[in-house]
């Protein structure tokens, strides 16, 4: 069991998301924007974070770079969840110190596939 | 989609609705966009909606709608980055296809097809805007295709493949960690590590944040070389890698590869993008079916935390009350019954409190009918060569959201009604000496029980001697009757009558205004127009704020009790002599100030009993009711309480029957039947046309004696 951040505008996305990781017995904390997110991860720690790139207030990437400078989330896996199939995206993500990327559209299969390559 | 479709079933109704919300941003975002200079704030929001519906719909497996939406997203994209324009023409593609996005989003929930052609039109229209610049999507078809070869051979023979993986010092500062890569390798296979340490530095010289060790691995697999790359697809560039099979000298494939042949995870992307198309027709036939048989049914409201806590606070005070009052109820004790009162009065308060806030509930901001108006005002102006601008208020007023949802079709006829014929065309807007631009306004308001809707225009106006010709024309009216101009306008809700000169796409059939107010009255409310020629035209819908409660007047007639909506009723009396009279021998007609209104008895009208029917009306009540123009006085045994009932459907739990709205429930547990005024006025036969005088201002409904 880890506990998870799950960020993203959409509600449907986040429940999706939030409900795929519950059921496999992780424990899912929500927030719906960069802003909200970095607020609870000052407060909570997390063994990964899940974040959308675009979103109202702050978007996914500057919550990356924002959560790298907090002192407990210097090595947590942050995974950036988008569409986006460009590179640049996924590039800038990386730089700002994103450990990976899931591809929307997910299936919730692939997406615990994938907590098991950050979970470990 | 196998594991996880119950959690997307589950999750089906977050999904629609907020694709709803995602296109009402898209939609009110581009109707506000000013064309040439852009807000780049406001195309972010429509981007962020736009590519939320997108990432959503295809998360849960509707891939025709993220396919088509992507489209819009790359366009807008484009926009976005500044690298391309956008003129008015772009715009009303994105508001079509909003629209189309809608249309699937519709048939996703009912599980029925869309306008495959209409899908193939907008998607070229888009590709046609994207390739006037670049050759985006030649490249994007090219690439799929490319994929598509490298997924084709597959291995299936087990093969052993060496790989030397050397993490860049800064591998764990972006959280990735080799030992998870290399768990997620031993998955495949069988593998053997060999870790080289000899990066280690000295003790003092060691950065705890750095990683220094390096592997040399040997994995024996079925998988392809794809699958394992797939395994350092995030650490591709934070590292030294380098793969190949074991005995095929051939086959070495240097690390960093070009990032088309690596991009493991996009592969996968597309591949499973693949099979869903493939198995789309299938998945789109089954799947959203089994979610939209309900979905009618279980249309869900979204309510606010604060209107839920005040319900929990009030139930919670319930619970007190009821346990103070069943423990009275235990111990009975004369000494207690001014704590029983006490405690009654608080329940009977408390109910009434948690009555109306769970009817606020329901109670949804009428924006949500007025939302639509920008857009239908701008394609209309659009069609018809007209400059108009909407004002809209009063979008906060809450109302009821059944009635809500019934009101939108009304509404849009106005609004059509007043573009199309309200409003004059320009230039002869400039000859009266008004503003080239017409206006058009939308306002709500409270007033009593009654949630008031106002369309208004400031155009022509309704001419009424030409409605009077049509009307008289039509045999509607008496050539000889006197109206008022006021009265006159109100013909313009008879069936067949319209003051349009010629016949439009927009309105002007003459049908329409008849329905319109039908519509309405099946809502329990009605409709008035008030219009000054040259200067305008405003419709006035009135309408309760609620379809579950009615504020009613109980009377007694025989044995029997009935509820008399209080909305229809404009005054309770005693009948004098010298103001009523039989006329023709059987109808009984009230003098009512100057106004002949037809006495109904409502024994006769429900075939009651009463024991002699008496002749004498004298001293009998009267309960005076209006259902349009007309008037009627209802004879009534006694006038009992108001109070608010909670209206009861006949049909679902009875049949329907003619006369009756609906039953309730009373204090003492008995059924008292609701009176339909406009049925029980039809049921006599006594209903006129109109009365005779041509008193017309609204009465003003005086307060019901009793």
């Amino acid at each position: 069991m880890a506990r998870i951040l799950v960020v993203d505008d959409s509600v449907s996305m986040r429940k999706l998301v939030g409900a795929t990781l519950t059921d496999a017995g992780h424990e899912v904390t929500e927030a719906s924007d960069g802003c909200e997110a970095l607020e609870i991860a000052k407060k909570e720690e997390a063994d990964l974070v899940i974040t959308d790139v675009n979103m109202p207030n702050m978007d996914g990437i500057t919550l990356v770079g924002e959560l790298r400078n907090v002192p407990a989330y210097k090595f947590v896996p942050i995974l950036v969840l988008t569409t986006e199939v460009g590179d640049a995206k996924k590039q800038e993500a990386k730089g700002k110190g994103a450990t990976g990327w899931l591809v929307k559209p997910f299936d919730p299969e692939k997406l615990l596939a994938t907590m098991k390559k950050v979970l470990g | 989609m196998a594991k996880g479709s119950d959690i997307q079933n589950q999750l089906l109704d977050v999904f629609f609705e907020e694709c709803e919300e995602g296109l009402e941003t898209v939609e009110t975002g581009f109707l506000e966009l000013d064309v040439d200079e852009p807000d780049s704030e406001q195309i972010n929001l429509i981007f962020r909606a736009l590519h939320s519906i997108k990432g959503s719909s295809g998360s849960f497996g509707f891939t025709a709608i993220s396919e088509f939406a992507h489209h819009a997203e790359t366009l807008l994209d484009e926009i976005r980055s500044g690298t391309r324009g956008i003129d008015a023409d772009i715009v009303n593609l994105f508001l079509k296809s909003g629209d189309h996005i809608r249309a699937m989003v519709e048939a996703a929930r009912e599980g029925s097809t869309v306008d495959a052609a209409e899908t193939q039109t907008l998607t070229d229209a888009f590709k046609r805007i994207l390739e006037r610049a670049a050759g985006e999507g030649a490249e994007s078809g090219s690439r799929s295709s490319v994929t598509n070869e490298e997924e084709a051979p597959a291995e299936s023979l087990d093969r052993t493949w060496r790989i030397r993986f050397e993490p860049n010092a800064s591998m764990l500062q972006t959280g990735n960690d080799p030992i998870r890569i290399l768990r997620g390798l031993e998955d495949l296979g069988s593998l053997t590590v060999v870790a080289a340490a000899e990066a280690i530095p000295v003790l003092r010289e060691i950065e705890p944040e750095n990683a220094y060790l390096s592997f040399e691995l040997e994995l024996t697999t079925d998988g392809s070389e794809a699958e394992i790359r797939e395994n350092f697809a995030w650490v591709e560039d934070e590292c030294r890698l380098t793969i190949e099979p074991v005995g095929s000298a051939e086959a070495l494939v240097e690390a960093p590869l070009d990032a088309d042949a690596s991009d493991g995870e996009d592969q996968a992307a597309e591949a499973a993008d693949a099979s869903a198309r493939a198995e789309g027709g299938e998945a789109r036939r089954s799947k959203p079916r089994s979610g939209g048989e309900n979905a009618r049914a279980n249309t869900s409201i979204r309510v606010s935390t604060d209107k839920v806590d005040a319900l929990i606070n009030m139930v919670g005070e319930l619970v007190i009350i009821q346990s103070m009052l069943s423990d009275i109820g235990e111990n009975p004790d004369p000494s207690k019954m001014g704590k029983l009162r006490e405690g009654l009065a608080q329940l009977q308060n408390n109910t009434r409190e948690l009555q109306e806030r769970v009817m606020r509930i329901r109670m949804l901001p009428i924006s949500f009918a007025f939302n639509r108006f920008p857009r239908l005002v701008h394609d209309l102006s659009e069609q018809l060569g007209k400059r108009v601008e909407l004002k809209i208020s009063g979008e906060g007023t809450e109302l009821d959201k059944n009635v809500l949802e019934q009101i939108g079709d009304p509404l849009v006829h106005l609004v059509r009604n007043s573009l199309d014929l309200g409003l004059e065309p320009s230039d002869v807007r400039v000859a009266a000496g008004k503003s080239e631009v017409g206006t058009v306004r939308l306002n709500a308001y409270h007033r009593g029980g009654n949630i008031l809707i106002e369309v208004s225009d400031d155009g022509r106006g309704i001419d009424a001697e030409k409605l009077r010709a049509k009307a008289i024309a039509r045999g509607l009216i008496d050539p000889e009757e006197v109206m008022s101009d006021e009265r006159i306008q109100q013909l313009v809700f008879e069936p067949g009558l319209s003051t349009a000169e010629k016949v439009s796409d927009v309105s002007g059939r003459g049908v329409g205004m008849d329905v319109v107010r039908r519509n309405v009255k099946a809502l329990g409310g009605n409709i008035q127009v008030y219009s000054k020629p040259g200067e305008g035209t405003t419709f006035t819908v009135r309408l309760p704020l609620t379809l579950a409660i009615l504020d009613g007047q109980l009377v007694r007639v025989g044995s029997e009790v009935f509820v008399i909506p209080l909305v229809s009723i404009i005054e309770s009396l005693q009948i004098r002599a010298e103001t009523s009279n039989t006329v023709a021998g059987k109808a009984d007609v009230y003098r009512l100030r100057n106004e002949a209104v037809p006495i109904l008895r409502l024994h006769d009208i429900f075939g009651m009993d009463c024991g002699g029917v008496d002749a004498s009306l004298v001293g009998k009540l009267m309960v005076v009711v209006e259902s349009g123009q007309t008037k009627a006085g209802l004879v009534v045994d006694e006038l009992l309480g108001q109070q608010q009932v909670v209206i009861k459907s006949l049909e679902t739990n009875f049949k329907s029957v003619a006369g009756f709205a609906g039953a309730t429930i009373l204090g003492d547990g008995t059924v008292a039947l609701i009176l339909d005024v406009p049925g029980v006025m039809d049921q006599a036969g006594k209903s006129r046309p109109r009365p005779r005088k041509s008193k017309t201002a609204e009465p003003q409904p005086a307060p019901a004696v009793g």
